[in-house]
């Protein structure tokens, strides 16, 4: 380790020079956020693509000649990997988790940089392979993102000779990637705290972005252990989870293996990974809640805890996704009555978030609008997680659209709406430059409503019995025209949206560089990295002192103080009150 | 434990500065870099047990042919427990700041290890000569791949103990990888923990 990080500097500060060091080979963990951030943003786009290519084919089948049934299972295979995988967990954890830990707790960077930097190549190694996925015979892989053997690997599955070999690859690359930068952001939240940086004072961000890692450090080996297995049934001819069977004619090699091993696997990692994604998007939604509320959080500890007690949860609710696969009664009564468990501390998160709003003094700005959009989706995608919650109800609604609808709602739309409250939160400290208001505002609502007009009318259409997974609809006789009418109309729903996506694009670059200057603390927020010497921070975040901590993250609005925020790191005794003579005591006095 | 007693604080009650934190600096128990070995490790088990359970899963499935183990199997546990000691004694050296010991002691240890990691390649040979391949029975199946990720952990230990021996006999200073000598040798004690669990695995199935 170049230097301690939770130990003043008294030398000079070693600043990186050459645009190489700076730039591209950097240690820096402002740097590597935004390089993980540059990448995810980047490869999301891509899949941002293939759905207005597979909703194209779904909404006008006859009129798109040159989408043949295996590139829809492919479109439909990669968005749904590169969403979950390379674009929600690098962009919260590789790209949040490294910008904000560091600058929230008080530290000067990660604990181990050098590994630090290894884990955001590695992650673009683990891109790169699944990008050149595209590129060899057969294409990627048409499994869908589950990857369920014996067809992800049989013949007449698209991408079923490379595609799947090197998804399985970049899913492996993928996991080292992820452990190197976990491993990191544990210990720096454990062990690089600055003076006064209790536990119990990190703001929620950190907490989020600290248990999901916990979450992806257990539940990551699972889908390794699935990769390496099935790279072998793949590859070397073993049965572990291929069963004897004829595929296109021919009697294949295997024998005795068990699919359902597979799928077992595949979601003990699978439903962690839903809170991987969810709980840092938690954290952050509640930092800007109360930070544009001018509020404290309602319910400090109970957040935490409730964080704490989903994440313990996710992983005994795994097999609620193979209600359908068929299992012993008494284990679907278990896994549903684990999974509506879960209900409640979600339930108590969305309530503090609305308490948190009561009689605050909201300001309406566009990180703000953002999270005030996620609290209507999650709401929404969560009600219908407790529909599918239950076996009766899941059993009918399983392979129809109302389970695109519901995932979509809870699980795409709510933390992408929260990725984009937290950009534009922290955009202003990471590139020193505002955003452009107007355009964020528009690029909000055009989201908003659009993301809406897609997913609402899908719950109908699942309701109806639409199946998922079709290329094409066909003439059925439970399905009246209007339902393909509707679905045009969802299709024209989604361009908008990807459209409107291409306003955010355009305003951060934008702004990046011909933004306004930022104010050092524009939303006047009370977390520490709003208190950096310099904005952007540079290099070792602190200057030659690190930040001594005396409170929570959360002192808006205290009662008798002249400012309506005091920072986390302001001595008590120099807090300006309105009455001189009275002596600042926090909200309890 | 303290990380559990520290969530019922009251963030909002006690304003200042904590004073249980004051001047804090890393203490020697509390190096990142012992915490970040022990949450690996924790990965690493959840890695070998998550193919446990499925080796238990697979294992009642009609096909399942239990394979015999070489007795060479034998003979390398009991290079990996010399290992495990050698690497204790260097710990123990590396306390007391007696670098000739280090310097023997860790190169022991990392002969012992590649005797271990030739005799596993040994065993497979052996099985490979003898019809037992990998594809051949689901049994064969889990016995290659759980002793090669195995290995796979062995190599990656041996990169770590790579530079710490280099840096040894290069003729630093004991202090100066003292850590990594202890980190070396927990390391190799877990490895060599998760081996005797796998051998008796393979061996009593």
């Amino acid at each position: 380790m170049a230097y301690i990080p939770i130990a003043d500097q008294t030398d000079e500060m070693h600043d990186p020079h050459s645009f190489i060091t700076k730039y591209v080979w950097s240690q820096d963990h402002k740097v590597i956020a935004i390089q993980y951030g540059g990448i995810a943003i980047a490869v999301g786009l891509i899949a941002l693509g293939l759905s207005v290519l597979m909703r194209l084919q779904l909404g006008y089948p006859e009129d798109f000649a040159f989408i043949d049934p295996a590139d829809y299972y492919q479109f439909v295979t990669m968005h749904g990997m590169i969403m979950v995988v390379y674009l929600l967990t690098a962009l919260f954890l590789g790209g949040f988790g490294n910008y904000l830990i560091p600058l929230q707790i008080g530290a000067r960077d990660m604990v181990f940089p050098f590994m630090n930097m290894l884990s955001v190549w590695v992650y673009l190694l683990s891109v790169i392979i699944l990008l050149a996925s595209f590129f060899v015979s057969g294409g990627p892989t048409g499994a869908g993102w589950t990857l369920y053997p014996p067809q992800s690997i049989t013949g007449g599955t698209p991408g079923a000779d490379m595609g799947i070999v090197l998804m399985l690859a970049s899913l492996a690359v993928f996991i080292v990637a992820f452990t190197m930068g976990g491993l990191n952001y544990v210990t720096t939240v454990l062990q690089a705290r600055t003076r006064g940086m209790t536990l119990m004072r990190m703001p929620l961000s950190v907490w989020g972005i600290f248990v999901a890692t916990v979450l992806g450090l257990f539940a990551f080996p699972a889908l390794f252990v699935a990769a390496i297995m099935m790279t072998f049934d793949n590859l070397l001819g073993t049965s572990f989870f291929l069963p004897a069977m004829v595929s296109l004619g021919e009697t294949l090699d295997h024998s005795g293996g068990s699919p359902v091993l597979f799928q077992h696997l595949f979601w003990f990692f699978g439903h962690p990974e839903v809170y991987i994604v969810a709980l840092p998007a938690f954290g952050l939604v509640s930092d800007v809640l109360s930070c544009h509320a001018r509020k404290n959080i309602f319910g400090y500890r109970m957040m935490v805890w409730a964080i704490i007690a989903i994440g313990g949860l996710s992983f005994i609710v795994w097999a609620h996704h193979m209600y359908v696969s068929g299992m012993n009664p008494y284990f679907g009564f278990f896994f549903a009555f684990t999974t509506l468990i879960i209900a409640v501390p979600t339930a108590i998160k969305v309530y503090n978030w609305v308490l948190t709003l009561w009689e605050g003094n909201i300001r309406l700005t566009v990180p703000m609008l953002f999270a005030c959009g996620f609290i209507f989706t999650f709401i929404h995608g969560g009600l219908t997680g407790i529909f599918l919650g239950n076996v009766t109800v899941d059993l009918p609604l399983s392979d129809t659209y109302f389970v695109i609808a519901h995932f979509h709602m809870v699980m795409g739309v709510s933390p992408v709406l929260v990725l984009y409250a937290a950009l534009y939160h922290w955009f202003p400290k990471m590139s020193g430059r505002m955003f452009n208001v107007t355009l964020g505002k528009i690029h909000f609502w055009a989201t908003f409503f659009g993301t809406y007009a897609i997913y609402l009318p899908m719950h109908y259409l699942g309701i109806m019995g639409l199946p998922r997974r079709y290329y094409a609809m066909g003439t059925t006789e439970f399905l009246p025209d209007s339902a393909q009418a509707l679905n045009a109309n969802i299709t024209l729903a989604a361009i908008w949206v990807a459209l409107f996506q291409m306003v955010f694009i355009v305003n951060i670059i934008w702004s990046t560089f011909k933004g306004k200057k930022a104010d050092p603390n524009p939303w006047e927020a009370t977390s520490l990295e709003w208190f950096t010497p310099d904005n952007p921070p540079k290099h070792g975040n602190w200057g030659h002192e690190l930040p001594t901590v005396y409170r929570w993250a959360y002192e808006y609005s205290v009662p008798g103080v002249k400012a309506d925020f005091v920072p986390q790191n302001m001595a008590p005794e120099d807090v300006v009150m309105e009455d001189p003579n009275a002596k600042y005591v926090g909200h309890d006095g | 434990m303290s990380l559990f007693k520290s969530i019922f604080d009251k963030p909002w009650d006690y304003q200042g500065e904590d004073p249980s934190l004051k001047g804090k600096e890393l203490a020697e128990g509390m190096h990142p870099k012992r915490i970040a070995l022990r949450m690996f490790l924790a990965v690493v088990f959840v890695l070998f047990m998550l193919f446990i359970i499925a080796y238990f899963i697979r294992m009642d499935l009609d096909d399942w042919r239990p394979m015999p183990e070489p007795g060479l199997l034998w003979v390398n546990t009991g290079m990996l427990v010399i290992c495990s000691i050698f690497m204790q004694w260097t710990r123990g050296a590396a306390q007391k700041n007696m670098s000739q010991q280090v310097k023997w002691g860790m190169l022991a240890a990392g002969i012992f290890t590649l005797a271990f990691i030739f005799g596993q390649l040994s065993a497979w040979e052996e099985l490979n000569n003898a019809g037992f391949y990998l594809s051949s029975n689901p049994a064969n199946s889990f016995f290659y791949v759980l002793t090669g990720l195995h290995g796979l952990h062995i190599l990656g230990g041996l990169w770590v103990w790579t530079r710490s021996t280099f840096k040894v006999w290069s003729g630093i200073e004991i202090k100066a990888v003292k850590l990594s000598v202890e980190l070396c040798a927990v390391y190799w004690h877990y490895l060599l923990l998760v081996w005797l669990v796998l051998f008796g695995l393979l061996s009593y199935t």
